[in-house]
């Protein structure tokens, strides 16, 4: 009797496989219009009606289903979402930091095409520290005398002028601004008679320069005009020269003051082309003799 | 077991085979769930084999297999062929161990899954489909073996609850018979078998 059952159990099962074999076997190696294929398209369409019932009657719980599974996604994919916005707002900063940085290079550039302060052995560098206390009077630059700046080298931004550097250590300085009622250099208004005077920061505006000791005959001074260092030399003797090149732009006329006759020169305001609140890169010209 | 009632087991596991068939496409296959689906069927195969023996597991793997083949529009007898092997390795389990842990139906769901899905995709490598074997497959294979141990114990609940009248002798019910009984537990000790007796020494 046990015999007889393992054997019917053996002969089923070999039979089922063999079934199966012969099935996948003429499946696969027949075409599409063979009777496997039309008995499988017969019963497809047969069930179909009995699948779309179903899916019906059960379209709830598989929107339960679905939901909760939605649910887990959408958990999993706030946190990867998270992830990639953060990594994109630091990217973005990047990119922000990076276009700032190619606005000052282009600037500089623009500079060095325009004055050629390159030929004074320009130093580039970063601004690392800002005097908040007043009115940014100085600024503290990434470059020392290890990199060949001296006390009384011009600084150069973009723009123009900044200053000059005041005290130098092995691997930073400290530049005096333009700005600074410590600070003052000669000047020329670019126009016809090529008006000297010396610059100076307005009294109680640090934001903004005057342009003092100009003739009082100077003619032709115009709002816009722009104002350059005038790099003088004195004739008679060379040794007495001012320690900034010509021609580096500082700022441009603001205003003129009405003359009176009693005056015996006159001044005018300058508003300064370095915005001295972004300030992030600098040049510092090492031989601002060098041209001469 | 006579003809009746052999004939209301194969009955039942028919329609418990059309339904399982039925909802996996309807439902189930649109549900996601880690990013894979979950298979009712190898584990309604594994069930039958576990409750009702080898032969019914086989016969009933090799139905539903050309069941799924047909309506998935699939090569006919790829699915038959494993589940004929899950339905038989899971009676034949039952037969030879008589399994007793309440886990059991959980590892046999998340190794029928794990059959299939290998067997299924050596198959089709063997069919010619020019597919890459890349990690992803390993990965969807692994996921969906997860899955399906998750739902492995409901199923087998379900299946067994189906079939539970029509079964020759319920393995649960057989095993509780064998070992709630003190003097049929051929383990003990004679003395331990009649400690909860009462003894006319210990009355006085």
């Amino acid at each position: 009797m046990q015999d007889k059952q393992i054997r019917r159990r053996r002969a089923v099962l070999v039979l089922l496989v063999a079934v199966s074999l012969i099935l996948l076997t003429d499946y696969f190696g027949s075409p599409s219009s063979s009777p496997l294929h039309s008995v499988q398209r017969g019963l497809a369409e047969a069930l179909a009606p009995v699948q779309k019932g179903a899916s019906t009657v059960l379209s709830p719980v598989r929107d339960v289903a679905g939901w909760v599974s939605s649910t887990f996604d959408a958990k999993s994919q706030v946190k990867k979402l998270t992830n990639q916005r953060n990594s994109l707002y630091a990217k973005l900063a990047k990119a922000h930091v990076d276009e700032h940085q190619l606005e000052v290079d282009q600037a500089l550039l623009k500079l060095d095409d325009s004055t050629g302060v390159a030929a004074y052995h320009t130093v580039t560098t970063s601004v690392i520290g800002k005097d908040l206390v007043y009115w940014y009077e100085t600024i503290t630059i990434g470059a020392g005398f290890g990199d060949g700046v001296k006390v009384g080298d011009p600084v150069v931004g973009p723009g123009g002028l900044v200053g000059d550097v005041s005290v130098v250590q092995s691997d930073e300085s400290i530049v005096t601004l333009l700005t600074s009622p410590k600070f003052s250099v000669g000047a020329t208004i670019q126009n016809q008679s090529n008006t000297q005077g010396l610059i100076q920061p307005a009294i109680r505006d640090p934001a903004s320069l005057r342009l003092d000791d100009l003739p009082s005959t100077a003619p032709n001074i115009l709002d816009g005009q722009e104002v350059v260092t005038s790099g003088f030399v004195e004739a008679n003797d060379s040794f007495v020269h001012s320690l900034y090149p010509p021609g580096i732009p500082i700022g441009t006329v603001s205003g003129t003051s009405p003359q009176t006759s009693v005056q015996t020169s006159q001044t005018v305001d300058v508003t300064p082309l370095v915005d001295f609140n972004n300030l992030s890169t600098v040049q510092v010209l090492t031989k601002p003799r060098a041209g001469a | 077991m006579n003809r009746e009632s052999s004939i209301n087991l194969w009955i039942r596991i028919a329609i418990v085979g059309f339904f399982a068939v039925v909802i996996q496409e309807a439902a189930v296959s649109q549900i996601s769930l880690f990013g894979v689906t979950a298979d009712l069927t190898p584990l309604v195969v594994m069930s039958i084999g576990l409750l009702a023996g080898s032969l019914p597991g086989a016969i009933a793997g090799f139905a539903i297999g050309l069941f799924v083949d047909l309506v998935l529009f699939q090569t006919l007898g790829v699915t038959s062929l494993l589940f004929i092997v899950v339905g038989y390795w899971s009676g034949r389990l039952r037969e030879l161990r008589d399994p007793s842990h309440g886990l059991i139906p959980l590892a046999l769901g998340a190794l029928a899954t794990l059959v299939t899905g290998v067997g299924m995709a050596v198959i089709q490598f063997m069919l010619g489909v020019d597919a890459p074997v890349s990690w992803l497959l390993v990965q969807q294979i692994i996921l969906q073996v997860l899955v399906n141990s998750l739902i492995a114990l409901p199923v087998y609940e379900i299946v067994r609850r189906l079939l539970y009248r029509a079964l020759p002798s319920d393995p649960r019910r057989r095993r509780r018979r064998t070992y709630t009984s003190a003097a049929m537990s051929p383990l003990q000790r004679p003395s331990e078998r009649l400690s909860g007796i009462p003894r006319t020494g210990q009355q006085r």
